[in-house]
């Protein structure tokens, strides 16, 4: 079982090395990257390339890491007992059973997408060293254990805002999603836009990275930023000629919103393009 | 195997435990690369190194540890036993590395070492796995960074060497610069949360403990809601030298704005003298008494001092040694009282480290500072929010 990439997602060599080992041996595996460089989107593609159904736990500030493994719902059970209800004297009712107990439970392999795990608690990450590294725990109130029965393939992303603990690292693979040269952008813009003419691509793309080599901005436009104007671009019907054009009497590209989010980047961008035109 | 490859990582101070070079040589013995340099490059960066600050010192440690090999005087005669390791598993069939375990691997680099001086001898010879390029002892494969390598596909048309020659990631490393969102990133880990105020927020473990205990009436428990407790301090120098590091300051100060609750601010020029201000434009007519600081702020606040500490000595040492006006008392006494009052405080400086030891102003402060003055980079303020919040 390998990992090559699908038609709507374009790994580089590096990523699906990465992918493959954590398939191979068995070991979650941690992607950094810019925003907007598929970092999410690689699970989901992983899934859907391998035939594995995905399961996924997108992690907020206030996510513990026991909800993952499962919850007890004693509000429920409280409830429950004060209306008579049969159900109530089993406590595996009240169970409520999370993420990563799914997939454990699952019979056949399967991929865990933990989507931004810096967003959680500090002690997140330690909370989850065995079951991560085992794949297993132990369900209090149901005195039992619960082991995966196939290793699920975990993939977890980060965006760097908390620095993760020594003793996590250590047990995941790690890859760093840097941002895509030319040649990689131009073929994640065919997978999207098979359909795009040449001229316009080529134009958009001079644009697009002429854009980013600004120095400066708060936010760099970033691949799926590149998506999003593309998409409109065209939805515009907007000529290559448009593009190019921006040299002379009409400063802006077209549909500038798109790529650049912040309203001090927008009007560096516009100082900067003032300055060229004299 | 790898022992030394890996222990040369350690030694470029890449933390690296046994646990990461354990996978590596599982990931080896699971065929997951085809043995080209370039796969094992990224197949070695993807399991031994967690951090992409680290991919440079990686990419400049792998480049080294190739290097010494590329430069070793003739051919296979010291080639790293490692890397025949790598060769034999490769190039012996399945029988043959059944007999090698028998046999050791002793005996078998000593032969791999003979036919790799003999292919030197007949130069090209052909023999699949020693390049055409002569040299090398795995030459057309290349663990040598010049590198071709031991066959699979090129990938594109980089060439091995170029992968961690070109080190893309050296501005990933730890002394980037800094803008807002690496800052703000940075002060995060001084967090100090604490469940102070009115209590709004439902605590539903005790609700339900509490109404177990009160068989089955409810019974509801509400606390405060957590959040970042941490004050601080902060001290600014502004004008003279450091209008070159306005830039960073201006961000440092905002990412502090947005990121500490209880943050109070006040400007100086070059030393502390008896009063501190608030405000640039109204620095002359609105001055705040250094005691009356002292006396507001607790000594639960942290203190943060900014400032480039590039003076003359005077400055520092003597009464009147201050080029704005004539100050009583000298700058190290200032100092001294601030630090006695707020006992958890760094300085930040913009200048490079580097160029610490050649100003003496900037030696006295870090003295009296008692060595707490950290370089305004990424790695400095992590260093820095690090002694802040023991």
């Amino acid at each position: 079982m390998q990992f090559e990439g699908t038609d709507s997602y374009v790994a580089t060599r590096e990523l699906t090395l990465a992918v493959n080992a954590a398939l191979v041996l068995e070991r979650p595996l941690l992607i950094k990257g810019e925003p907007g460089t598929g970092k999410t989107l690689l699970a989901e593609e992983v899934a859907r390339a391998l035939a594995m159904p995905l399961f996924q736990w997108h992690v907020k500030s206030t996510t513990k890491a026991q909800q993952g493994l499962y919850e007890y719902d004693a509000v429920s059970r409280l409830r429950d007992s004060q209306l008579g209800d049969p159900r109530v004297s089993d406590i595996a009712n009240y169970i409520v059973p999370g993420v990563l107990w799914q997939a454990f439970e699952h019979d056949a392999p399967s991929v865990v997408l933990i989507d931004e795990i810096d967003k959680a608690d500090i002690e997140f990450p330690n909370d989850l060293l065995r079951e991560l590294d085992r794949m297993e725990f132990h369900c209090y109130e149901l005195q039992r254990t619960l082991r995966a029965r196939h290793r699920p393939l975990i993939i977890i992303t980060s965006n760097n805002e908390k620095e993760l603990p020594d003793a996590f690292l250590r047990r995941c693979f790690f890859h760093y999603i840097r941002f895509p040269d030319k040649g990689t952008m131009e073929k994640i813009v065919e997978v999207h836009f098979p359909v795009l003419k040449q001229e316009l691509l080529k134009e958009a793309l001079e644009v697009f990275f002429g854009l980013r080599g600004l120095p400066g901005l708060k936010k760099k436009p970033s691949t799926s930023e590149l998506i999003d104007w593309l998409k409109l671009l065209l939805a515009q019907d907007i000529l290559p000629e448009t593009l190019r054009a921006r040299e002379g009497e009409k400063l802006l590209p077209p549909l500038l919103g798109a790529l650049l989010k912040n309203e001090q980047d927008v009007h560096l961008f516009e100082r900067l393009a003032g300055l060229a035109k004299r | 195997m790898l022992v030394d490859f890996f222990l040369f990582l350690k030694s470029r101070e890449i933390p690296v435990s046994i646990k990461e070079l354990l996978a590596l040589l599982e990931a080896l013995e699971a065929r997951l690369i085809s043995f080209s340099v370039e796969d094992f490059y990224l197949l070695s960066r993807t399991l031994l190194v967690k951090d992409e600050a680290l991919y440079d010192r990686f990419d400049q440690a792998f480049g080294a540890y190739f290097k010494g090999i590329e430069t070793l005087p003739g051919l296979a005669v010291d080639v790293p036993e490692d890397w025949l390791k790598l060769a034999a598993r490769r190039h012996l069939s399945e029988l043959e590395r059944a007999k090698l375990q028998k046999l050791g691997y002793e005996k078998i680099f000593n032969e791999l070492r003979a036919r790799l001086r003999e292919q030197k001898e007949r130069h090209s010879g052909g023999s699949k796995w020693i390049g055409t390029a002569g040299t090398s002892p795995f030459g057309h494969g290349g663990y040598n960074p010049e590198g071709v390598r031991i066959g699979g596909d090129s990938v594109g048309n980089r060439t091995a060497i170029k992968v961690w020659e070109e080190r893309d990631f050296r501005n990933l490393d730890d002394k980037v610069d800094l803008n807002v969102r690496n800052i703000k990133v940075a002060l995060r880990k001084l967090r100090r949360f604490a469940r102070q105020g009115a209590a709004t927020e439902l605590d539903l473990e005790s609700t339900i403990a509490g109404t177990a205990r009160n068989g089955g009436a409810l019974d509801l428990h509400l606390r405060p809601v957590r959040h970042n407790a941490v004050k601080v301090l902060l001290f600014l120098d502004v004008g003279g030298s450091m209008d070159d590091h306005i830039e960073q300051c201006e961000e440092v100060f905002s990412a502090a704005r947005s990121e500490f609750k209880h943050l109070e601010h006040f400007y100086f020029h070059n030393c502390i003298y008896e009063s501190v201000w608030r405000d640039n434009r109204r620095r002359h007519s609105e001055k705040t008494s250094i005691w009356d600081v002292i006396h507001t702020y607790g000594s639960d606040y942290r203190l943060v001092l900014v400032g480039d500490a590039s003076m003359s000595p005077y400055e520092i040492s003597h009464p009147g040694g201050s080029i704005e006006h004539w100050n009583e008392e000298s700058g190290a006494g200032w100092m001294t009282r601030l630090l006695t009052t707020w006992k958890r405080a760094v300085w930040l400086n913009p200048m490079p480290e580097e160029q610490w030891t050649h100003t003496p102003s900037i030696r006295m402060m870090r003295d009296l500072m008692g060595g707490r003055m950290y370089p305004l980079t990424l790695h400095g303020l992590d260093q820095a929010m690090r002694v802040l919040s023991r």
